[in-house]
């Protein structure tokens, strides 16, 4: 027998049937294909023991409470913490997604300092030392009123340091960025005499009525509000939104009433005009309390009649009249002012002529209405030791605004700021008018920033102490002052610090042991905890057990003097939009979109996905304008145009859009970052560029809602 | 002559010739008896190599760092859920870490076995989770919910982890050489023919049993989240 090709090939067909009828060839593709998806390179978390921790979210001024869950001690998820009077469980989409914060890409890994156009990686020893060194002689030269200093909020322990540290150097410049609450704290002082937080009851009011306050866009405290919202429908509140847009909280309302941007007072005030004439006010309540009343009722009956006002406001003059009756006839009416999130000062005269219909229908601290919170006083640092130096600064004025300091910095000769300290605060992106802000920074020689994340401001900056994110750090965050209850939440470390970063509160604590005598007296504290735990004394046991305290239970006065003089005396005085009509036609207005941040926190890059592909597409944003508007100037959707303002110009693309006034331009805010992330940077315009400066006369803040602008081909 | 003729010609003078022909068939007969047998040969060696020497290469026999007599600690602590229950937010406690253990087991041995001295002095003294060899460890993109199947659904453990509640030693874990999963997801039998529901634990056997307990396989957003 000779073996020949057919044994082979009996060898082989053999083989074949063999392993068909055998298992490995079927068992060995579903494992091959099980094996791809386990390439060592692909990135799986690790596994661990599950845990919750809670804390406190301050990415906006909401600070919700959060619920963060750890698997094996690393932070994978965060939700909304179930009870927390803030957010009871919600939580945003920001909110959410603060991993992607804690990991972000613009995060900076230890403290540097500017070498040249670059910057270098030092030791924190090195950085405390160099900012004591420099803020020493400056303050041994006389100068110690040439610093100062910006934080992002206003209160809590860590603001109140850097307060303090100015204080005790001797320097009057402290300033936080304004918003919304600035302004409503100056209504409660003018009408009401008083040093008071003004609050909402939005929860129990039956009838609200809103002058551009988005509600669902985030003002105020966002989560707390969007549940407000959907309450309302349940509980059948009603809700009219005087708006030149139709928002998302516009769209939501049960009436949408299209007003000319910037005569939200006049509507208010031609409303009061109707209750005053049709004696629908709260007898009982303005005749007890309430001065100035004639006046008022004079100069708006007059002035203020539906009538007059139907041109300025571009509402029908019955409408008015029936928004008047409408709001004094509801069981619990409620007026808010702010626009959008709320995060500007705004114009003083506006949110006066809301609170006068608040007054009016006697809304003050009843049930459902305006509540007169005192200024939170829970911190109770120790009495400051002032030398010569720190007593004469003390004597100073501070600027009336961050707005006129910087117009001050960026005026002739040299800077009146010779070192600037920014926590929390992006100025070079969130202020108005931003490339005049970044050439005044330009002109301080010595800027330190303390943020988390390389943003426009760090960049300019000439030293970077940074902290480390919230999920990082303790800070004790009171709510937001438009909350009818006052609630502090405290922020804990769920995570060790991911970069070689520093609480600000300890580095704040640690330049001022560095410093001479005469500041260094004045911190006492080894680190910002003992601080912390030292100065909320008695409400540090609930703060660390619980994660939040609430501070006003107090049933509030039910006797409220108010004082409707404001309206006489400061007739005439208001903030105008910049830009000459004739030249400008239009008029831009930023608008605020929950899926988007504008403050000084960047939007996050899973946040920048949710955005429409009406508002930015690839890297282009789109402007919205009403179709009659674009038929008129000769544009039709998606063409690219030039917008160009007093302020400066740029590159859009056209979105036609029913929901805007005819004359109008809406425009997203919080995009055009020019970070190095290139999740979220690069994309849009920052509207911040194109709006000017508009000072409120009567309080001296930038009240800026929009600008007169104009549209061209490209 | 050219070598085409020649072949040609040879090849006329065989085929012209019966004889030639004869031992020709003979020869090939021969051929075929000899691939049939090469044929039964490959078939068998290749057929019994992959049932019986494919499993024992394409898994690792892996020991547990010592054996826990799951029957000996229902019968102490009283049932599954004393050491394996769902949190109060639904999620299951998995395995035991070594905290949990150590509210009864301190550092002393409570009882004679080698496999507790082990553990006392190897993990409780030193303070070192135990690396438990998991059966039933799925890949990390899939979400399986305990409560909903034991709270919601009302299955029994024991619907998907067989008897381990009454074995008085661990099996020998045995590991995918290539996926690095344990046997027990695919099924003991090398085919992935199951006996009992438990057998396995893939994709298709979640979907089978979703099929037939409520109508649909599902989506895939209900595990694949």
């Amino acid at each position: 027998m000779k073996v020949d090709r057919r044994c082979f090939l009996g060898l082989g067909l053999g083989a074949v049937a063999g392993a068909v009828v055998s298992p490995p060839g079927m068992k060995l593709t579903d494992d091959l294909a099980i094996w791809t998806q386990n390439w060592p390179w692909t990135p799986v978390p690790k596994d661990g023991k599950v845990t919750y921790e809670q804390t406190t979210c301050s990415l906006c001024k909401g600070n919700c409470g959060l619920s963060v869950r750890k698997v094996g001690g690393r932070p994978v998820h965060i939700s909304g913490q179930e009870g927390h009077p803030v957010n009871n469980g919600g939580a945003c989409l920001h909110g959410i997604s603060g991993l992607q914060y804690l990991y972000g890409l613009t995060r900076i890994n230890a403290p540097l300092k500017k070498n040249g156009e670059t910057f270098e990686e030092i030791s924190w020893k090195e950085a405390v030392s160099h900012v004591a060194d420099k803020l020493n002689a400056m303050r041994e030269n006389g100068k110690a009123e040439k610093i100062a200093c910006i934080t992002g909020k206003e209160r809590g322990s860590i603001p109140e340091l850097f307060k303090r540290f100015m204080k005790a150097y001797g320097s009057p410049h402290y300033y936080s960025m304004p918003d919304m609450n600035t302004t409503w704290r100056t209504v409660a002082e003018k009408m009401h005499g008083e040093n008071a937080d003004i609050g909402f009851d939005l929860e129990n009011a039956t009838h609200i009525l809103s002058f551009g306050s988005g509600l669902v866009e985030g003002w105020g405290s966002p989560v707390h509000n969007f549940r407000v919202n959907a309450q309302r429908k349940d509980k059948g509140v009603k809700l009219v939104q005087v708006e030149p847009r139709l928002s998302n909280t516009a769209a939501s309302a049960d009436r949408w009433i299209p007003a000319i941007a910037g005569s939200e007072a006049d509507l208010a005030l031609s409303m009061c005009s109707v209750i005053m004439k049709e004696k629908l006010y709260d007898s009982s309540y303005l005749v007890s309390y309430d001065t100035g009343f004639s006046a008022f009722s004079g100069l708006v009956t007059t002035g203020y009649a539906p009538e007059k006002m139907e041109s300025k406001t571009g509402v029908a003059a019955s409408e008015i009249k029936t928004l008047a009756r409408e709001f004094a006839g509801a069981g619990r009416p409620l007026a808010i002012a702010g626009k959008g999130r709320g995060d500007t000062a705004g114009d003083l005269t506006e949110f006066a002529a809301v609170h006068a219909l608040n007054c009016l229908v006697g809304n003050i601290n009843a049930k459902g209405g305006v509540r007169l919170n005192a200024s939170p006083d829970y911190l109770k640092f120790p009495e400051m030791k002032l030398d010569a130096v720190a007593e004469k600064g003390a004597e100073k004025a501070p600027e009336k605004s961050i707005d006129a300091l910087m117009r001050k910095i960026s005026g002739t000769g040299q800077s009146p700021v010779q070192a600037l300290l920014m926590q929390d605060a992006n100025i070079a992106y969130t202020m108005h008018d931003t490339d005049r802000v970044k050439q005044a920074l330009k002109k301080v020689p010595f800027k330190i920033s303390f943020s988390s994340f390389m943003d426009e401001t760090a960049k300019l900056a000439d030293i970077i102490l940074p902290s480390p994110t919230f999920l990082e750090r303790y800070e004790d965050l009171p709510s937001d002052a438009s909350m009818s209850r006052q609630v502090v939440g405290l922020a804990v470390p769920v995570q060790k610090p991911v970069k070689n970063s520093m609480n600000p509160g300890d580095a704040v604590i640690r330049i001022a042991k560095a410093m001479k005598s005469g500041v260094s007296e004045n911190f006492p504290w080894k680190k910002y905890e003992d601080c912390l735990e030292s100065v909320t004394g008695k409400l540090w046991d609930p703060l660390s057990d619980k994660g939040y305290a609430v501070i006003s239970e107090k049933k509030p006065r039910k006797t409220v003097s108010a004082d409707l003089s404001f309206f006489s005396v400061n007739k005439g005085k208001r903030p105008e939009a910049a830009g000459d009509r004739t030249e400008y036609p239009m008029m831009l207005v930023p608008y605020d979109n929950m899926r988007i941040t504008s403050s000084e926190v960047t939007v996050s890059p899973f946040a920048v996905k949710t955005v429409s592909d009406e508002e930015i597409k690839g890297k282009e944003s789109f402007v919205q304008v009403n179709p009659e508007t674009a038929r008129k100037i000769g544009v039709s959707r998606g063409d690219k145009v030039k917008i160009t303002t007093p302020a400066g110009s740029a590159a859009v693309r056209i979105d036609l859009f029913e929901g805007v006034m005819p004359g109008l331009i809406g425009m997203p805010k919080g995009l055009g970052h020019t970070t190095d992330n290139p999740y979220v940077a690069g994309k849009g315009v920052n509207t911040n560029q194109l709006i000017s400066v508009s000072i409120d006369p009567n309080t001296g803040q930038d009240a800026a809602f929009g600008i007169n602008a104009k549209i061209s081909r490209v | 002559m050219s070598e085409l003729d020649e072949k040609t010609e040879n090849g006329s003078v065989e085929s012209a010739g019966k004889g030639g022909t004869e031992e020709k068939k003979a020869k090939d007969n021969s051929g075929l008896g000899l691939g049939v047998i090469f044929f039964l040969v490959a078939f068998v060696v290749v057929f019994l190599s992959g049932w019986l020497l494919f499993p024992k290469l394409l898994y690792s026999e892996k020991e547990q760092p010592f054996n826990f007599n799951h029957d000996l600690h229902v019968y102490e602590m009283g049932s599954c859920e004393a050491c394996h229950f769902l949190r109060e937010d639904g999620s299951f406690s998995g395995i035991p870490d070594l905290y949990s253990c150590t509210q009864c087991h301190y550092e002393e041995p409570m009882g004679m076995t080698e496999d507790e001295k082990i553990f006392c002095e190897e993990y409780v003294a030193k303070g070192k989770e135990v690396p438990w060899l998991v059966y039933s460890k799925q890949p990390d993109n899939v979400f399986f919910s305990h409560a909903a199947h034991t709270e919601g659904a009302g299955m029994e453990c024991k619907t998907c982890h067989g008897s381990i509640g009454q074995s008085k030693e661990l099996p020998t874990y045995e590991e995918n050489r290539l996926t690095g999963y344990s046997r027990d997801i695919w099924g003991d039998n090398i085919w992935g023919i199951d006996k009992n529901s438990r057998d396995s634990m893939k994709m298709d056997d979640c979907a089978e049993c979703h099929e037939e307990e409520t109508g649909s396989k599902g989506a895939c957003f209900q595990c694949h989240k």
